[in-house]
């Protein structure tokens, strides 16, 4: 164990060198590339000069290392006054989202443009000159990444390789077509005569033209995620902006590389190289993302003991995938979108609950800051007299153009593609897609990176591109939730997903991959399935660490558990009582709505409202208080760590995994899971669980008498009960946290306690088969009627029941049968008095059947 | 085969009526028949399972008997075949063609229909109407049976706590004397209401011959 523990050190501590000195490979590389990167170059001779000057003079008691640190000194300082103007989009968002009626009709990205235009007129006042603007290298190296590493790593995985054809065939074909046909167009036009006398050659128009077939994926997910969209629509207009970006970059620098060589010296040999290096540096850097995915992931696989840093190897490896693809020259986009996607199936599973929310969180904030800091740039970089150089022609041509290739190329991919689609994209959706063109940061960071040297009207090129951005961001990003209305498009359907549903849907897929056998055909379906079985006997084995993979199932089956134990118990009583109703009459007259934000918050302090929530409850109602202070005692002889454990597992997950499937992608907003309806469902749940367990435990002699007293009891205290509820929210709540806390400690003990390879987890305080009169093969309708002669007052429903034709009988079979969950009262209380002091004990808990132990 | 051949022909236009399916669908669907049949007029249960793909499964027993149920016939009858011939498997399998995208909401809603109906037939085993919880145990204790992890026990159970969120769902307000017999077709449709059957329970029909596809497959 401590060798691993080192061995990872070790690993960590390299993988941090790595990660120091690769940037500045990477930089020197961008470097050598390009000859505008300011700030690296300005850093590198610092450090020459710095190692000079230093070996002078003899030993200095204090020496003034500025030199050494200017670079960082300056990055911060930078920071800094990154941080006040970012402050200000930050107030400027709060202000926002204070009034929403104007983030529902403006988008956010366009009010920070707007927002930038302010600043940069005040900069522009104080200065005279624009001393800020978006340098190339800031924007690609330190303030795109992580954006787009937030994208990949919160994709919708599935979604996305299901429409993959479709985003591919947009993101390349689209991104190609584009590009061409606005550079031949405006190309066409100058001939033309209509823009007056440019100095551009036609290599040049395509470069200009590359630049500008960027549809960004800030600007659309700044739109779209405020729009909702269906999903399809979605993924296809998100997932085309990521991939195309890269595409992007990747035709610029082929474009920039034939400008850089000059006409007459292109032939075919070089146009077949140029296609070449163009699938070249695109799948290479899907690559090298993939495999620093895969590498994430191998190493969160082993990272138990060190938890703590577990979080920084996603951004540190993820970075690193950017700048690796950088470094050798392939598309560090690409390679970064591929790096989140591949490795966030197992780094989910394989890290901490912590690690994992720490990661989410941050992502989100990086990708959040960046997204403000480049939206409020393009705003401030307008206010410079330097690049504005109008055209009208040329300026007013290449929107048009823009906007018509756009459409004429999406409408065109997309009838190629119906054809081929089972559900076809609809004509309102390619208008969507179509409108949903918004070109951003990336179209405006290349547009700088261009060469004065070699392109005579940068500055007319930048000062188009800058005028497209705000085309699309503002106006576009305007008009969309408008248009998105009148067109009715379909909206993301906002579905409670019910048990029941959730089984027929994985039945249904089932059948669809058994119909596609059997009729022979190859689909969808079954490369999907064949996916999954590779992915589950392969991958998972080699990615996820051991636990991980069983937790998967286990945390379902923790779900489950609980679930089906309350079912359970609510069938018993339903049947006791004659239906379910009595489930429902409870329920309607408690309502925990209000307090259901406290709520999640009293579960994390679970020990202290559990205290308090004994106390408000001992002073109201005397006959629970006894049992509630018999389960006080369980908690604090539950072992704390793993009361706490236990506590996670079941608040991160217990719920959740209801939802989980819900695809949604939203940088500043990820759900928690607070849905109302369920923490109360889990709430009410708890309680009645808890009364009954309490009620048995106290009496506690034998478990059917219990049962029996209990449900008269409970009849008449349930008056009572429901009012106090009412009146004592917060001692509730607290209840709920105890509860919570001290059966997810059963869970947790017994999951140890009770695990058999293969055998999954059981609830040992729910075994439905568990019965003495399962034993004795008693029929299930005899039993009932046994004990419904032996007792005092049982449903009238089994008597009236009795009476009833086989087939129904034989219906009601199973649900008699669980009634024998009596038996988990017994078992829940054996934690109980095993541990609380002898004194304190009730009338000691019946002996189990033998057969438990068997089983068990 | 020949006989049969031109006996097919025959009635291309006959089954595209009834099934829908396009002449070359039919043709490849019937080349596939024959594969799986053994050039046999008729297709028995031992025939589906021996198919390889279907191994892995967990449900393929409720899918093959799918296929002989006489309700999946679009004929009101009811019971089950020990053998179907081609235009019976080719019924079964207009189930799963995809729905027209000129069809007006109406034929929407009737396939729609249709569709679940083939499911819940799926889960209701003796045809009364009402899927019970026995019926729909058994149904996810197989769904579940092949993950593992989960056992019957919890299979059982989470079938229960379906059933339970559908009767508390759909009779919201019993007398105390009601029992909730099981799912009846209404309340089936009403929940799954939020899937889009219509658009997503559908496979791809091949119009081309890929019988070098399937042959590979097959063999293996």
């Amino acid at each position: 164990m401590l060798r691993c523990g080192y061995a990872l050190f070790w690993l960590l501590g390299s993988v941090l060198l790595i990660c120091v000195v690769s940037p500045v490979k990477g930089e020197a590389v961008v470097t050598h590339e390009g000859s505008h990167l300011k700030l690296s170059k300005s850093s590198h001779s610092n450090e020459s000069q710095h190692g000079h000057s230093s070996n002078a003079t003899g030993i200095p008691i204090i020496s003034f290392k500025w030199h050494h640190v200017e670079t960082s000194y300056l990055v911060a300082f930078w920071m800094i006054k990154e941080k006040k103007k970012y402050i200000l989009p930050l107030a400027n968002r709060e202000v926002i989202e204070a009034n929403h009626h104007v983030t529902s009709v403006i988008p956010e990205s366009a009010l920070l443009i707007c927002f930038g235009f302010i600043l940069g007129g005040m900069i522009w006042a104080a200065d005279k000159v624009q001393t800020f603007t978006l340098t190339p290298t800031v924007f690609f190296l330190y303030l795109l990444p992580q954006v787009i590493l937030d994208a990949g790593y919160h994709m919708p995985n599935k979604l996305f390789f299901t429409n993959l054809g479709g985003i591919l065939v947009h993101a390349v074909i689209g991104t190609c077509w584009n590009a061409a046909s606005l550079g031949l167009s405006l190309w066409g036009c100058q001939m033309g005569g209509a823009m007056g006398d440019l100095d551009i050659g036609l290599l040049q128009y395509l470069l200009f033209g590359s630049l500008m077939a960027a549809v960004d994926p800030v600007a659309v997910i700044a739109v779209f995620e405020q729009v909702h969209v269906n999903d399809v629509l979605f993924i296809m207009v998100f997932g085309e902006s990521l991939l195309n970006d890269g595409v992007t970059v990747v035709l610029f620098n082929v474009f920039d590389a034939f400008v850089s060589l000059g006409g007459p010296k292109i032939d075919a040999a070089e146009i077949i190289k140029g296609i070449v290096s163009f699938f070249v540096v695109a799948f290479g850097g899907s690559l090298v993302g993939l495999g620093f995915g895969l590498l994430i992931s191998l190493l969160t696989r082993c990272t138990k003991n060190i938890q703590i840093i577990e979080p920084g190897f996603i951004f540190v490896l993820g970075y690193l995938s950017y700048l690796t693809a950088e470094m050798l020259s392939l598309s560090a986009i690409l390679s970064i979108v591929f790096c989140g996607m591949c490795c966030q199936k197992y780094v989910r599973a394989n890290m901490d609950e912590n690690s994992v929310q720490t990661v989410r969180y941050a992502m989100k904030a990086f990708a959040n800051g960046s997204e403000t800091i480049i939206f409020v740039f393009l705003g401030i970089s307008a206010i410079d007299k330097v690049i504005w150089v109008w055209n009208t022609g040329f300026i007013l041509l290449t929107l048009l153009f823009v906007l018509v290739y756009r459409f004429i190329g999406v409408f065109f991919l997309t009838w190629i593609l119906n054809r081929f689609r089972l559900v076809p994209l609809e004509f309102v959706d390619q208008v969507i897609m179509s409108y949903g063109g918004l070109r951003g940061a990336v179209a405006y960071g290349l547009a700088v990176m261009l060469d004065e040297n070699k392109i005579k009207e940068k500055n007319l090129m930048v000062c188009t591109t800058l005028i497209v951005v705000y085309f699309t961001v503002i106006l576009q990003g305007i008009t969309m939730k408008p248009l998105v209305m009148w067109l009715k498009v379909k909206r993301a359907a906002v579905t409670e997903v019910s048990l029941l549903e959730k089984l027929t849907n994985k039945m249904f897929n089932h059948t669809l991959v058994a119909i596609e056998d059997i009729s022979g055909q190859i689909g969808h379906n079954y490369m999907r399935s064949k996916w999954k079985y590779f992915e589950e006997n392969w991958m998972s084995w080699i990615l996820m660490k051991p636990s991980a993979r069983k937790k998967q199932d286990q945390l379902l089956d923790v779900f489950h558990q609980l679930n089906l134990k309350d079912a359970m118990e609510y069938v018993t009583e339903g049947e006791r009582r004659g239906s379910l109703e009595f489930v429902r009459n409870e329920n309607s007259i408690i309502d925990f709505k209000k307090k259901s934000e406290s709520e999640s918050f009293d579960i994390n302090n679970a020990n202290i409202s559990n205290d308090h929530g004994v106390m408000s409850n001992t002073s109201r109602d005397p006959i629970p208080s006894v049992s509630l202070e018999m389960h006080e005692q369980t908690m604090k002889a539950v072992r704390e760590a793993e009361a706490i454990n236990a506590h996670h597992l079941l608040d991160q997950h217990l719920y959740k995994s209801r939802k989980q499937h819900r695809h949604r992608f939203s940088r500043s907003h990820f759900d928690i899971n607070r849905d109302e309806k369920e923490v109360q469902e889990i709430f009410q749940r708890t309680m009645r669980n808890r009364l009954e367990s309490f009620t048995s435990a106290k009496m506690g002699v034998k478990p059917p008498k219990t049962i029996v007293k209990h449900t008269q009891k409970e009849q008449q205290q349930k008056m009572p009960n429901g009012k106090s509820m009412d009146k004592a929210k917060t001692s509730y709540s607290g209840d709920e946290g105890s509860e919570g806390d001290s059966a997810s400690g059963y869970d947790q003990s017994y999951m140890r306690a009770t695990y058999r390879a293969g055998a999954g987890i059981e609830n040992p305080a729910f075994m439905p088969d568990l019965d003495p009169m399962d034993l004795l093969q008693i029929p299930p309708w005899l039993a009932e009627s046994e004990l419904d002669s032996s007792m005092v007052a049982l449903s009238h429903r089994a008597q009236v029941g009795l009476p009833r034709t086989p087939s129904n009988l034989r219906r009601l079979a199973p649900l008699r049968i669980s009634t024998r969950s009596t038996d988990s009262f017994t078992l829940e209380n054996i934690p109980d008095t095993q541990q609380m002091d002898s004194d304190q004990l009730p009338p000691p808990p019946p002996p189990r059947p033998p057969r438990d132990d068997g089983y068990v | 085969m020949g006989a049969s051949q031109t006996r097919l022909e025959h009635n291309y236009d006959d089954l595209t009526e009834k099934s829908g399916f396009s002449h070359e669908q039919i043709k490849n669907l019937y080349q596939r028949f024959q594969q799986l049949s053994g050039n046999n007029e008729k297709i028995s249960r031992d025939d589906l399972e021996r198919i390889p793909a279907l191994n892995n499964n967990p449900i393929r027993k409720q899918i093959i008997t799918a296929f002989f149920d006489k309700r999946n016939q679009h004929q009101n009858d009811v019971g089950s075949l020990d053998e179907i011939g081609f235009e019976q498997f080719l019924m079964v399998m207009s189930h799963f063609r995809p729905v027209n995208s000129k069809a007006t909401e109406e034929e929407k809603a009737t396939v729609r229909k249709q569709k679940l109906r083939f499911l819940f037939n799926m889960h209701d085993t003796d045809n009364d109407g009402i899927i019970t919880l026995d019926e729909y145990r058994t149904v996810v204790e197989e769904l579940l049976s092949q993950s593992g992890a989960i056992e019957t026990e919890v299979a059982r159970a989470i079938a229960d706590a379906a059933m339970l969120e559908v009767a508390s769902t759909n009779v919201p307000h019993m007398a105390p004397d009601d029992f909730y017999e099981g799912i009846t077709f209404e309340h089936f449709e009403q929940i799954l209401k939020g899937i889009e059957m219509e658009s997503r329970m559908h496979i791809r029909f091949l119009d081309k011959n890929a019988a070098t596809m399937r042959c590979g497959k097959l063999s293996s």
